[in-house]
């Protein structure tokens, strides 16, 4: 029988089943960062315990470190967390990629760059945006910290199996669409709950012809549908992506590895729980306007009308975010004026994100009233971009170029968006006050937001790139 | 983590859908490396106003609700980051059972982890409750051992949980100590996978 990628790794990865219980899932992965460890090692400590497989551990710090002097972490209390993960992993012998370690990075990042990251693998993190991996056809996914430690102890999981869910995107992507629209567009169709109970798989042409870096960004965000974890089928591109980095084999042991990989994916004529679709016709370039991933619509459109819906709670709903953001129902799009742009998070901070901000923005200013930041997903992003310039023509444009990390995604370290004020990000969450208290976040591409960090309010890029053309 | 049973409380409605962990306890109070305390930053950027002064709007201040462990949510309860300070913060400052409709997956998890009792409840009887609960004290029992909740204005219902999770919560197990009765099986894994 046909079977789904998700039944495929499910079924490789039990040690133990038993009929009115969750399954006992190996972990073949475990990343850490400082936010959601400590009280997990501390548990182990409590209890005399020990962390079962190190080799099999990765940790690095990203939420919380300083993007401009890594040497001055103003906060006190940031400060013990981070010098807490790294007496952990010394105690407990867990490898760590360190502030100023060259593999440190957003945990997402760096995963897939050094290779960590593989097709079939079980991958976990306490941090809900690890569904990322499931791009290279890993099952991926976020755990609190009490599953942490319970990892970290016996590097499994108790889980009851997710049902599948394929959202099949028809048709080819249009001029000047990333990936990031698509996710939007998808969350903005189906709602932020749509995934709750379920792992999707993304399918079709558009998913096949997006690189490996746009996948992650489409995976990145399945938690803001509510999926347990999304991915996508391993291709020939997810092997020539992972060929040749440093955690991954060489020679026949790697034409060995990759023809396991490569069956991993989902069998002809597989059958998921549910099916869902969208055509690429539906998606232009996406701006969010409230205070969750769906509140989003096209760029040239505008925000809606609290009668546009049906249900009163969604009315209440539309009528507390727009609040919250200052905006009047009936609003273009393009008339909301930012005041800060920041370019960044495990969604959108890889090279081919920057490469192509850096395209539009190159020869242009950024507004007077507008604040940009760029901010790298990793030491090595940042290293290659310097390689290439991309650092200077974002310098020259008036943004500022920082060290990798979290950064203004969550707002953990010092860059934080004033009370009131506006940023066109490229992050995954425009919660209230996610970047900042009071802070307001309209979640956009990265040449989006360098659009908009161009003319002060959002634009659609599509015009600016026909005049480049 | 401490077992849970039979309860009785009044409810605390919070009447608002799609509530992510990123509200429950905000990204700057995550610093910390314990599990306690969290409570007094619990709906932060709801219960306080800008100048650190109560929300005197916000229903967690309202002093009818003060006894309360139970709170009353809608659906997609606990969306967004996968935080388990949301569910610290929530015993921290004495929530023991959260109802809704539904929950966003990690903080289920996450919850009957720490001997927090999630209910799922169909929407009519969650609307009943909320309607009822609002601006004034009804009281709610709950049985997890036969698995009922019964009120005044919602009389008796059943609801649904994982005979799993139902067990680790009555008996306030220690899940890693389980897992370890297991060893030989995850060797045999490890074995066969290596």
């Amino acid at each position: 029988m046909p079977q789904t990628i998700i039944e495929k790794v499910w079924k490789d990865h039990i040690v133990y089943e038993e009929k009115g219980k969750p399954d006992l899932l190996y972990i073949d992965l475990h990343l850490l960062h400082e936010v959601t460890s400590p009280q997990a090692f501390e548990g182990l400590r409590l209890n005399n315990r020990k962390v079962r497989r190190p080799d099999l551990s990765f940790a690095t710090m990203d939420h919380n470190v300083p993007t401009i002097n890594r040497t001055n972490i103003t906060d006190p209390v940031s400060k013990k967390q981070i010098k807490t993960l790294a007496d952990n992993c010394r105690e407990f012998g867990v490898p760590l990629a360190h502030m100023d370690h060259p593999d440190q990075g957003i945990v997402h990042v760096i995963g897939p760059e050094l290779g960590l990251t593989q097709p079939g693998k079980t991958i976990v993190c306490g941090d809900s945006h690890t569904s990322t991996h499931g791009a290279f056809g890993a099952l991926a996914f976020g755990i609190g910290t009490s599953e942490v430690e319970h990892v970290l102890s016996t590097q499994t999981l108790w889980q009851s199996k997710p049902k599948t869910m394929e959202i099949k995107i028809v048709g080819e992507l249009g001029f000047g669409v990333t990936a990031k629209d698509v996710i939007l567009a998808i969350i903005s169709k189906f709602g932020v709950d749509v995934g709750t109970g379920h792992i999707v798989e993304y399918t079709g042409d558009a998913i096949k012809g997006l690189s490996m870096e746009e996948r992650m960004t489409i995976c990145n965000m399945s938690i803001e549908a509510g999926a347990r974890a999304g991915l996508i089928s391993p291709d020939e591109k997810t092997v020539d992506y992972l060929r040749g980095r440093a955690h991954v084999p060489e020679g026949e042991e790697f034409s060995a590895l990759k023809d396991k990989w490569l069956n991993y994916a989902s069998d002809e004529g597989a059958v998921y729980d549910k099916t869902l679709e969208i055509h690429t016709d539906e998606i232009e370039p996406f701006v969010t306007w409230g205070t969750n991933p769906s509140m989003g619509s096209g760029i040239s459109s505008s925000i809606p009308y609290a009668t546009d819906y049906q249900e009163s709670s969604e009315q209440q709903e539309l009528k507390q975010a727009l609040k919250y953001m200052d905006l009047e129902e009936g609003t273009p799009l393009s008339a909301i004026e930012i005041q800060h742009v920041f370019i960044g998070s495990c969604t959108n901070s890889r090279l081919s994100d920057l490469r192509q901000a850096a395209k539009l923005i190159e020869g242009k200013r950024v507004h007077q009233d507008v604040r940009a930041i760029v901010v790298p997903g990793s030491f090595s992003v940042k290293l290659q971009a310097e390689k290439e310039g991309i650092d200077k023509i974002f310098m020259d444009a008036g943004f500022e170029w920082r060290e990798s990390g979290c950064s203004m995604c969550l707002a953990m370290n010092d860059d934080i968006v004033p009370p009131g004020e506006r940023c066109a990000s490229t992050s995954n969450r425009n919660f209230e006050g996610r970047q900042g208290a009071g802070s307001r976040t309209h979640l956009v591409s990265p040449v989006m937001a360098a659009a908009a960090a161009i003319h002060g309010h959002f634009v659609d890029v599509r015009h600016m790139l026909n005049v480049h053309a | 983590m401490e077992p849970i049973n039979k309860l009785t409380s009044i409810i605390t409605p919070l009447d608002r859908v799609n509530v992510d962990t990123d509200q429950i306890i905000p990204k700057q109070f995550l610093k910390r490396i314990e599990r306690t305390g969290f409570g007094e930053f619990l709906f932060y950027g709801w219960r306080f106003k800008e100048d650190g002064s109560k929300n005197e709007d916000f229903v967690l201040n309202d002093p009818l609700y003060e006894e309360s462990t139970i709170l009353l949510a809608s659906h997609n309860f606990g969306c967004g980051s996968s935080r388990e300070h949301a569910p610290w913060a929530l015993l921290d400052y004495g929530f023991k059972v959260v109802i809704a409709p539904s929950f966003a997956d990690i903080f289920y998890n996450n919850c009957v982890k720490n001997g927090i009792l999630p209910i799922r409840l169909n929407e009519e009887t969650v609307e009943i409750l909320l309607k009822d609960s609002k601006g004034k004290k009804n009281q709610l029992s709950i049985d997890l051992e036969n698995q009922t909740i019964e009120s005044i204005s919602s009389g008796r219902v059943t609801f649904d949980i994982d005979p799993y999770w139902k067990e680790m919560l009555l008996n306030g197990w220690d899940e890693i100590a389980l897992t370890f009765q297991f060893e030989d099986q995850i060797v045999q894994y490890e074995k066969s996978h290596s």
